[in-house]
């Protein structure tokens, strides 16, 4: 069992409530999943041509500082650092190939758990109420956001086993279920060139979108062809640059419970996490079909 | 009437509240206000009280019911009226999965639409939903009466024994062993006297009924040589 939460905040008006309105929603879904919290935020864009990183590194009170500098030291232009626990946000001006080869030669036991223009992704292991107050999520502002907390069923509970995982620029996963043709599709998928940090069931997900978009499939096609091809129980919600998608296999015993109003829409396990938004008591609220993708985005 | 604030009182004390009246007769009607998506509200009642809750209800809300009349204002989660033995159970909204299951007795009205497995292993009582079942519904019932307004999903019936199950609109396919059957004058007139008790506005007449063909139940003696 896990919990799933997502907002969409459709107004840029509201964006600076998005934190405030994201911590309750996770924070409901607590015991769902008692393990590990993790959350994808999308805010405050890089310029054209920056990238945004986000890095983690278990160690509190790392040294980013050096490796904010050699960044900036390799890659001509200002770097950005914000430091959140053992998380850091970097963005620079280098392509994503060059950061990562950067980063692998340097300091190969920093991770990178997202990269894009927008998105910031943290996970940590631990209750997820500590998880959201360590984090201040609740002063945190944005477009939308994803979160999930975690009842481990198919691997160790670690802050790498956590979601969100990234599935490309400014993409990332939140799964609640289990596949059972994981291991399989990782082999497949690896014999791609695609590397896996884990043995979790969901980072594998996460890595067949993103091989299907890199064949050149869209995010919907992609949801689409992962019916066929992931065998298991999932409900997915997948965080885009500009909005978020859901996606529930066809038997779908995996809760979902969607909400939207003028101003968001809410996504998640139970509704409980959805019921203290402004506007809930007037929102259409209804159950996501079966293997049906649904999305939005500002565009 | 008895308000009680779920901001205010939990689950468990409310549930004990009504506990305390089992085996009584009643008395004064319940309000409950404040569900936000809670859990468990109004669980295993054994009197004949009647009790309104004032909004969304989350997992197995009015499980186990005997004898109470239960209303949610609302939308409920999932396993909603769970293994009820007797009473009413009416949802204004629409239901979750599993709405029903295992129901012995009793009525559980959905005024609007029911997910999967609505009435999974149904052993009396009836269902009726004034809108659509999802997928599933019906498996394994045994006995008592699912009714659809609106449409049923795919593999409604599966494997099922000798429940009756009358949808008025499309039925996305039909469970293995489950096949339509005539629709009589006396289906019609009992169809009729549910939907009336129901509060469900239905002309009897647009249903049409399925059941079991009885060719899964029972060993079959041609089938022997496969033990």
């Amino acid at each position: 069992m896990c919990g799933i939460v997502g907002l969409f905040l459709k107004q840029e008006s509201l964006e600076p409530s998005l934190g405030e309105w994201l911590e309750p929603m996770l924070v409901a879904m607590a015991d769902r999943g008692p393990d590990s919290a993790g959350f994808a935020i999308y805010h405050d864009p890089a310029p054209d041509g920056a990238l945004k990183l986000t890095l983690y590194h278990p160690e509190t009170g790392f040294d980013w500082e050096t490796i904010a500098e050699g960044l900036g030291t390799a890659f001509a232009g200002r770097v950005d650092l914000h430091v959140r626990v053992t998380h850091a946000v970097i963005v620079v001006n280098a392509s994503e190939a060059d950061a990562r080869a950067w980063l692998r030669r340097h300091h190969p036991d920093v991770r990178i758990t997202s990269v894009g223009a927008a998105i910031e992704i943290y996970k940590e292991k631990g209750l997820p109420d500590d998880v959201a107050d360590s984090y201040a999520i609740r002063q945190m502002t944005g477009s939308h956001a994803l979160a999930h907390t975690r009842m481990a069923t198919e691997s160790a509970v670690t802050t790498e086993h956590s979601h969100p995982f990234s599935t490309g620029r400014d993409l990332c996963l939140v799964h609640n279920g289990s596949l059972s043709n994981h291991n399989r599709l990782r082999s497949e998928l690896e014999r791609h060139g695609m590397t896996f940090q884990t043995d979790n069931d969901s980072e594998v997900a996460a890595g067949y979108l993103t091989h299907r978009m890199a064949e050149g499939a869209s995010l919907e096609e992609a949801l689409e062809s992962s019916l066929d091809d992931l065998d298991g129980f999932f409900t997915f919600a997948i965080g885009t640059r500009d909005g978020f998608a859901v996606l529930r296999d066809g038997i779908a015993c995996k809760p979902a419970v969607l909400a939207e109003t003028d101003q968001w829409v809410a996504m998640a396990s139970e509704y409980r996490s959805i019921a203290h938004l402004p506007g809930a008591a007037g929102a259409r609220i209804w159950e996501p079909a079966p293997a049906t993708v649904y999305a939005w985005s500002r565009n | 009437m008895i308000t009680v604030d779920l901001n205010r009182v939990d689950i468990r004390e409310l549930n004990q509240r009504l506990h305390d009246l089992n085996g009584d007769d009643g008395r004064a009607p319940w309000r409950i206000v404040g569900p936000d998506g809670r859990h468990s509200i109004a669980v295993g009642l054994n009197a004949p009280l009647t009790v309104v809750v004032e909004g969304h209800v989350g997992y197995y809300c009015a499980g186990m019911n005997q004898h109470a009349d239960v209303t949610v204002n609302g939308h409920a989660g999932p396993g909603l009226a769970e293994n009820m033995m007797s009473g009413t159970v009416r949802v204004t909204g629409n239901a979750s999965q599993g709405a029903g299951a295992s129901a012995h007795g009793g009525l559980l009205v959905i005024e609007g639409d029911a997910s999967s497995r609505c009435g999974i292993s149904l052993k009396g009582g009836d269902i009726v939903v004034g809108g659509s079942v999802g997928h599933m519904s019906a498996f394994m019932a045994q006995a008592g009466r699912l009714v659809v307004c609106g449409d049923a999903g795919a593999g409604l019936g599966d494997s099922i024994y000798e429940a009756e199950l009358y949808v008025a609109g499309s039925v996305g396919g039909l469970g293995a062993d489950c096949v339509e059957k005539d629709m009589t004058d006396d289906h019609r007139r009992r169809l009729a006297e549910l939907l009336c008790r129901a509060g469900i506005d239905a002309d009897a007449g647009s249903f049409r009924r399925y059941g079991s063909a009885r060719t899964l139940y029972n060993f079959h003696v041609d089938h022997a040589g496969a033990y």
